[in-house]
């Protein structure tokens, strides 16, 4: 009872055999697919560590089931970053010291990057409206909001 | 916003002292950072657990027939299967691979099994069928303290008490006279460490018959001490490597899923991954002790303490794990850094039916905490002082004794750091600002309330903890140091089997290699098992501990080098010599046992002190509270690495805060109740306030650089400071945390 998921992951067409009908998104990214950047802290959508983009709109990749990505288009922590060069998200949280044990940190990433796009000026109260999803166990979140304030000054326009 | 009084070093190529940037960071970020849990091998196969639904009950028999025969199954094993000891624990070698006759706890590990799928796997467990006969469970500590409660092992249900008599206790129980007496019972409820990472790893058979573990866990040595008589197996044969760790708290100091994925994996001789799902994780580890606690206090009329009696009752559940240890934290810290003359305290850990409590962050002194900061609340009321007066009276200081009777040794500036706490400016009040924001208000966007019914309070407390182990453990830490010329330049490698749980001790070791060696360009190799054990990650010890090794190999390869004279550049030797390696173990400072009848001793070899202060808004009506804002002073010995620091007093101050206002392992019978992150709440991020910090450089003269253990402190006093100001904003007793709506709303 295996069926063949067809998705763009990253920006790549693939195509994966074998897939139960009963597994995630995330389950085929993890373990079908050599992507395990997306984490699996809860596998009940409480925590915001699988965030991905599904067309574009941030999600839970644990609650998305495979055959429901059929045709469509993926994008992960893996694909942020230009090659070498770290999505301005990605170099914020470094240099904050936003990540301790990482394992909220892709989740985190791919929510602030999203926050970014709609809002480049977010205030704190947004900011945390906006991660509110995303559990983080060691920073208490003063190094996030620090990270997502750097990453925004660095992204806005200069006047 | 955080202020540094003293100075540190400056920092001109990466030594202690700076901001350098994690090691593993990058790999973080991007996502491609190997955790326990994303370990592959082509032909791996997937374990899963069978675990007990009852409580307690004695095992009639346990049927494999269906699960082996289901297709893609390749190995279902139960205690018959253990090939060498079938018990293992930390304290205490009294808790089962694979439960043998009966089962202590709803959660218990029954059998296991081997797949080609995670699915497979956990269909083949549901279809093993085990009967069971239900017995009457000891879930009440109180009960279990009764000599007539049903022992639950051998030996009784006691698992240690451990008294602390000082001053006019020494002769009797009778309370030497007081102008004022406060007395104050009170209660903590079941936390749970959460880490995000779930248990997780990779166990490979390898040809010469030993197992290969990839593990995230806090003291690889201590796994493998457990692991390798359970396995049956020479030590050297089980060779453990740390895979990335997603939070340890001190979740990962038992053994979870370590001795069935080898014994899977010996077994069918392919590799078997183990990964717990959320809910598992909760029945996989051990908690937080749930404690029972009466405190009184007795002081002059100038609020100076006279006296301080306690009774600590800690619950650890079906198996001992550290309670031991537990219990003499408790009991060693249970009257707080404060002067008392006369102590009589009675700490105890008993067994019962619940699940296994043993490590978490703060480790016995979070519960004392809290009754006793409680208690100080309760005395400035009755003496007409402020909570801040109240302390500071009473404060420890160099050269003072806890209850212990260990002397204060070395810098506690207690008062100090009291003052600079006060004095610190206040945040705004929310519902006093027009036109408030409601996300700033109890309830938030919800919009249960525009400010009416809010009250505010401000609370403050302070904190003990010990730093390293305690009570005469032979506690070390060992660390090789290798110099060498890689491609013409010098290049440190150094090699440790400390454990980074995300604490960020890989940045810290690089550190104080480049200080030492004045080397830039240093490596930290994965932590594994071929060099010598570096102890836990755990009790805030291993920039102590296992930075102490890698300075003590650092100083031995400097030795080395100035054989060949000061004249030649380091690369002029090193192309002379071929690489130099070096490697040290480091012992602190020795403790001794506290004695059994009075609990005197220097059990500690470091404490550390943390003092917060809380600012509340409480919506009064619907018993929703909002923290305002979080302030703490902190004084850490020396500063190695700042922005790895605050996150170390940040986290521990949101643990807090959990514990405060939100997390329990909530128990019906002896039951887990609420399993799974819907359930069992921890703080977000709209949870969790600006927090104001304020660290503090008074060095410690036996500790490295002076530094004092950093990662727990916060933890203890976050808690009472909330609950204090909950208070505050109330006017409720509050004796219990976590503080629930209906405790503030329905009174
Ligand atoms: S793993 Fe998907 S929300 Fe937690
Ligand atoms: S850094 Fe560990 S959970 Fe966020």
């Amino acid at each position: 009872m295996s069926i063949r998921v067809n998705f763009t992951v990253n920006g790549s067409a693939e195509s994966v055999d074998g897939v139960w009908e009963g597994e995630s998104l995330l389950y085929v990214l993890r373990e079908r697919m050599g992507l395990p950047g997306s984490k699996n802290a809860c596998e009940q959508g409480e925590c915001g560590s699988c965030t991905v983009y599904l067309d574009g709109i941030p999600v839970c990749a644990c609650l998305v089931a495979a055959g429901q990505v059929e045709g469509r288009s993926v994008r992960t922590v893996e694909g942020l970053a230009d090659g070498d060069r770290l999505d301005p998200v990605q170099e914020a949280f470094l240099e904050c010291g936003a990540v301790q044990c990482g394992f909220c940190t892709p989740g985190l990433i791919v929510a602030c990057h999203d926050l970014l796009a709609r809002n480049p000026a977010p205030g704190d109260a947004e900011i945390r409206e906006a991660l509110a999803g995303n559990l983080c166990r060691c920073t208490g979140y003063e190094k996030i909001l620090d990270a997502v304030r750097l990453a925004a000054a660095r992204r806005a326009p200069r006047p | 916003m955080t202020t540094s009084k003293a100075t540190t070093s400056a920092n001109t190529f990466g030594g202690i002292g700076g901001n350098l940037p994690r090691p593993d960071g990058t790999l973080k970020v991007r996502g491609e950072f190997a955790y326990s849990s994303d370990l592959w091998l082509e032909d791996m196969l997937w374990g899963a657990t069978l675990r007990s639904p009852h409580v307690r009950a004695r095992i009639l028999g346990i049927d494999l027939t269906e699960a082996i025969a289901m297709p893609g199954v390749h190995a279902v094993l139960t205690h018959d299967d253990v090939p060498g000891e079938k018990h293992y624990g930390l304290d205490r070698r009294d808790q089962p691979v694979l439960a043998v006759d009966q089962v202590r706890y709803q959660g218990e590990a029954v059998a296991i099994v081997a797949a080609d799928h995670p699915e497979t796997a956990r269909r083949a467990a549901k279809a093993i069928k085990v009967s069971y006969e239900p017995l009457p469970p000891v879930v009440d500590p109180a009960w279990a303290l009764d000599p007539a409660s049903p022992p639950i092992h051998p030996g009784g249900n006691v698992v240690r008490r451990q008294p602390v008599r000082t001053g006019v206790f020494l002769d009797g129980p009778g309370a030497p006279p007081a102008d004022v007496v406060v007395v104050g019972e009170y209660e903590v409820g079941m936390q749970d460490q959460a880490f995000l990472g779930p248990e997780s790893g990779l166990a490979v058979p390898a040809e010469d018959g030993g197992v290969d573990l990839y593990i995230a866990t806090q003291w690889l040595h201590v796994d493998r001490d457990q692991l390798a008589p359970c396995l049956g197996l020479p030590p050297e044969l089980v060779r453990l490597t740390l895979a990335g760790v997603g939070g340890a708290f001190g979740a990962r100091e038992d053994l979870s899923m370590q001795v069935h994925a080898c014994m899977l994996a010996l077994r069918t001789g392919r590799p078997v991954k183990i990964v717990y799902d959320r809910q598992e994780s909760f029945f996989g580890h051990v908690h937080r002790h749930p404690a029972r606690m009466r405190y009184e206090h007795g002081a002059d009329a100038d609020g100076r303490l006279v006296y301080v009696k306690a009774e600590i009752l800690l619950d650890g559940g079906a198996y001992c794990s550290s309670s031991l240890a537990v219990v003499g934290n408790a009991a060693s810290l249970g009257a707080g850094p404060y002067e008392v003359p006369n102590i009589h305290i009675d700490a105890y850990g008993v067994y019962t039916n619940n699940p296994p409590c043993g490590a978490m962050r703060g480790f016995g002194a979070v519960q004392a905490c809290f009754g006793y900061e409680s208690q100080m609340d309760r005395l400035a009321a009755a003496c007409g002082l402020s909570p801040v007066e109240i302390r500071i009276r009473n404060a420890v200081s160099e050269g003072s004794r806890i209850a212990t009777g260990q002397l204060v040794d070395t810098p506690a500036p207690l008062a100090e750091m009291l003052a600079e706490l006060a004095a610190m400016p206040m945040p705004d009040l929310p519902a006093e600002r027009p036109g408030p924001d409601l996300r700033d208000l109890p309830g938030g966007v919800s919009q249960t309330t525009r400010g009416e019914g809010v009250r505010h309070g401000v609370g403050y407390a302070v904190g003990l903890k010990n730093i390293c182990y305690s009570e005469g453990f032979d506690d070390y830490s060992t660390a090789r140091v290798r110099v060498e010329l890689l491609g013409g330049k010098p290049h440190v490698l150094v090699h440790t089997a400390a454990a980074e749980v995300g604490q960020g001790l890989v940045t810290v070791l690089a550190q104080i290699a480049r200080t030492e060696l004045g080397v830039a360009n240093v490596t930290v190799a994965p932590a594994d098992t071929r060099v010598g054990s570096a102890g836990s990650s755990s009790a805030s010890r291993q920039s102590y501990m296992t930075g102490g090794a890698v300075r003590a190999a650092c100083a031995a390869v400097r030795d080395r080098l100035a054989a060949h004279g000061p004249a030649e550049s380091l690369t002029e030797i090193l192309a002379l010599t071929g690489p130099i390696e070096e490697t040290r173990e480091y012992r602190h400072r020795p403790t001794f046992p506290m004695d059994p009848f009075t609990g005197q001793g220097d059990s500690h070899t470091q404490l550390a002190l943390c003092v917060h202060r809380a600012v509340v808004a409480v919506d009064v009506e619907l018993g929703l509270v909002k923290t305002v804002e979080l302030a703490a002073v902190q004084d850490v010995g020396r500063i190695l690495n700042p922005i790895a620091l605050e996150g170390q007093i940040h986290g521990a101050s949101a643990q807090g805060l959990g514990l405060a206002l939100m997390e329990e392992i909530q128990m019906e019978g002896g039951r887990v109740l609420n399993p799974s992150f819907t359930d069992y709440l921890i703080p977000t991020i709209l949870d969790m306030p600006p927090m104001r910090l304020s660290i503090l450089e008074h060095p410690d003269p036996h500790a490295p650089y002076g530094l004092r253990g950093a990662g727990e402190p916060a933890t203890l006093s976050s808690t009472p400071a909330i609950v204090a100001a909950v208070r505050n904003a109330t006017g409720l007793e509050l004796p219990r945390v976590p503080i629930r709506p209906e405790h503030i709303a329905l009174t």
